[in-house]
């Protein structure tokens, strides 16, 4: 049954996607918007799994609560009803939850961990612990409710079909551009290393998820040279690999101060001081040199930054990805991810 | 707030590393080159050793390619030393190769028939190009040879974007308790003994536990595992040497720890733990660098009051500006700019002073915002210098 809420006839960028990759340099933001998206897919009655990989608990710094164990809790409700459900993945519990899943090695488990192949395993053998994350986001992602019971969401979405997905959407809050094609190449990587058995066949349903038109990976970054550059690489090399390319999600976007006439004087550092220091004094403030000054150069630097983040937005266009903007709101407080949630669907990424 | 000289400590002569550490996208690794230009243009003769630089930056220091050699950077500007001799400072930078970094252990501690065929391994290829704790380990190892080559008067590293905030620390450790442990034992016991010794040697639970192994990844991968470890067996007692060896060339006198951070909350949390963690080990830490943060030089005038003047000014009836003959929208635009930069350098001035509120024994310096990145010498050199002012009060 369709969710009369999602046949609004908004015009929505991911329609049909249900795994939702998130990856920008560090410093970005990445985390938050992550977090803002899982709330906006969540809007209008829908259930999202928000993933944090990293150990970091940035998930539950940022919905104020308390640090999430390896299973999956409710972290907030969206707007019009819909829940994010948040999950810390531990790459140690995930490979003995696998093993106890497919195997129920409950005893050969434990000896595996006193033996340090647990810890070898997540750890020191190249990419298992990728494959661990992946393989966990994979499961949530493909889960299907098992009864019709299980599925009892508020409003109108209780399922009429049995095999619903327990999870309309997934969202990955993954590593950091700078290695994001690697951390997912990861499986066809392991595929040919362990050509057969179990991990082969789980590691290339894996890559096949990836691959799919059910997933995209949408980049962070800020309108600063050094993570528009490495977006930009980081596309390439998605595309390299062959993997599905999202939306670029341009965060804490400022808007200028400075009437769009000043902004070349201002750059140039050649603003009318004499006007400034008249404009200064009738408005009953200080109006030295020094004064005139100063804030002419930190008008410079304003129109400066403003110029190279146009420049900036301007080469975020080659890569013909749809963008969505975030300003920066001056608040840590859970609700900023609403409002960063309501420009994401007001923009349609969501 | 205690004051960290950083233009004290690059001068030290018993300053020989400065690692940085800090959470990505706080500018340490250009920091770290900042470092390494102000201390060469001193007079000290100085390798940086960088993990992953941005494409531009290692342009700038005239790094084109990824060879794992120290190359002189050309284009120091060396200040006069005040004793009239010459300076002979000298700036090196070179980029990380891990597989090489790698490769190069190999060879140097096995036979040349035993290190092809380490080098040949699948597993080994892998392990030692695409294992993320690969790049801290290394990056370590070449601090290591760095440092015993004894060319370098200063050293300073910028450590590898880490996964969990200190795999560089964590990493030789880890090494050396898995080349100590039981599981490597067992890995080795199959391809010494073979056939059907093994079922003897083994109790009923390694049974288990490579039977599960076989059955997971298969055998060939197992065998590639066992082929490999027993290839490595030969030098292990070499890599754990040289995993201590690290670890105490970390501790060691002249070895300081710089944590790089940004005004922002996570950046600041990120650096939290960074010290608490050195300090925790017992390392040397230096202090922390805050960069990146925003100073306006007009602190005369308020940003109530410029948004108030900005408000009265600007609009076709503003009320300051009855003859029209005033700009009031540049002035008002102006205004608002310098605003914004108080604001922001308030809210940033509280984040440093909790930060400093909870660790009241660690120094703290700071570089403020450049308006835009750095692409080259000079850039560096003016980082450097926002890096090395003294504390206006």
């Amino acid at each position: 049954m369709v969710n009369p809420q999602r046949g609004d006839g908004r015009d929505r960028d991911w329609d049909g996607v249900r795994l939702h990759i998130v990856t920008g340099k560090g410093g970005t933001g990445k985390t938050t918007v992550a977090a803002a998206l899982a709330l906006a897919l969540a809007t209008g009655g829908r259930r999202t799994l928000l993933v944090e990989c990293e150990g970091r608990q940035g998930l539950a710094r940022l919905f104020d609560s308390p640090p999430l164990p390896y299973a999956e809790r409710r972290v907030a409700v969206a707007p019009d009803g819909g829940i994010v459900y948040a999950l810390a993945i531990d790459p140690e519990e995930a490979l003995l939850e696998y093993l106890e899943m497919y195997y129920h090695l409950g005893r050969a488990g434990r000896a595996l961990r006193r033996l340090g192949a647990i810890d070898f395993a997540t750890t020191i053998a190249p990419g298992v612990r990728d494959v661990l994350l992946t393989g966990k986001v994979y499961e949530a992602t493909r889960r299907r409710t098992t009864s019709k019971s299980t599925r009892t969401s508020p409003g109108d979405r209780t399922s009429e079909a049995p095999d619903d997905f327990v999870y309309d959407a997934v969202v990955m809050d993954a590593p950091p551009t700078g290695r994001i094609a690697r951390f997912l190449n990861v499986n066809s990587e392991v595929a040919s290393l362990a050509r057969v058995g179990p991990v082969n066949r789980q590691a290339e349903s894996i890559m096949r998820l990836i691959r799919s038109p059910q997933t995209v990976v949408h980049l962070v970054t800020m309108l600063e040279e050094m993570p528009v550059q490495e977006t930009l690489d980081g596309i390439n090399e998605l595309h390299e690999f062959d993997l599905p390319v999202g939306g670029i999600f341009i965060n804490r976007v400022h808007e200028p101060l400075l009437p769009k006439a000043e902004w070349k004087a201002a750059s140039a550092g050649s603003i009318d001081l004499t006007a400034l220091a008249r404009g200064l004094k009738s408005a009953g403030l200080p109006a030295g040199d020094a004064i005139t000054a100063g804030l002419s150069t930190e008008a410079a630097d304003h129109a400066l930054q403003l110029t190279i983040e146009r420049k900036l937005r301007t080469q975020l266009r080659t890569a013909a990805r749809p963008t969505y903007r975030l300003h920066d709101l001056d608040t840590t407080d859970v609700g900023r991810l609403y409002a960063l949630a309501a420009e994401l669907v007001d923009q349609g990424a969501a | 707030m205690t004051h960290l000289d950083v233009e004290a400590l690059i001068a030290d002569r018993g300053t020989k590393i400065i690692v940085c550490c800090g959470s990505g996208g706080v500018g340490k690794t250009t920091l770290a080159a900042a470092l390494g230009v102000r201390a060469a243009e001193q007079g000290r003769r100085v390798v940086t050793l960088t993990i992953d630089p941005a494409r531009r930056l290692a342009q700038s220091l005239g790094l084109q390619e990824l060879d794992n050699v120290p190359r002189q950077v050309a284009g120091m500007k060396l200040k006069k030393r005040a004793d009239g001799a010459k300076n002979e400072g000298e700036l090196h930078a070179m980029m990380l190769d891990m597989k090489r970094t790698f490769d190069e252990i190999v060879e140097a501690h096995a036979s040349p028939a035993k290190a092809a065929q380490i080098l040949a391994n699948p597993f080994y290829q892998s392990l030692s190009s695409s294992f993320a704790g690969t790049q801290e380990y290394m990056a370590m190892e070449k601090l290591g040879q760095l440092r015993a080559s004894g060319e370098w008067d200063l050293i300073v590293v910028d450590t590898p974007p880490a996964r969990s905030a200190l795999d560089f620390l964590d990493a030789p450790a880890r090494l050396a308790r898995f080349l100590d442990g039981r599981f490597i034992r067992m890995l080795l016991v199959p391809a010494k003994v073979g056939g059907r010794g093994y079922a003897k040697v083994m109790n009923a639970g390694l049974g288990l536990v490579t039977g599960t192994m076989m059955k997971l990844l298969g055998t060939q991968l197992l065998t590639d595992v066992q082929t490999f470890v027993a290839a490595m067996d030969t030098m292990f007692g070499g890599l754990r040497q040289r995993a201590d060896a690290t670890a105490k060339l970390l501790r060691a006198p002249g070895t300081v720890f710089v944590v790089v951070a940004s005004p922002e909350p996570d950046a600041l949390r990120e650096a939290s733990y960074f010290v608490d963690r050195l300090v925790e080990e017992d390392m040397p830490l230096a202090g922390v660098v805050v960069n990146r943060v925003h100073r306006s030089t007009v602190p005369q005038i308020t940003a109530v009051n410029a948004l108030g003047a900005a408000e009265a000014l600007d609009g076709e009836d503003g009320e300051l500006n009855p003859n029209g003959d005033i700009d009031g929208a540049l002035t008002a635009g102006v205004l608002r700019v310098h605003a914004q930069l108080l604001t922001t350098q308030a809210t940033e001035q509280r984040r440093v002073d909790g930060f400093a509120l909870a660790h009241p024994n660690v120094l703290l310096a700071s570089a403020r915002a450049l308006a835009q990145d750095v692409h080259d010498l000079n850039g560096l050199r003016v980082l450097g210098e926002a890096l090395c002012q003294p504390v206006a009060e």
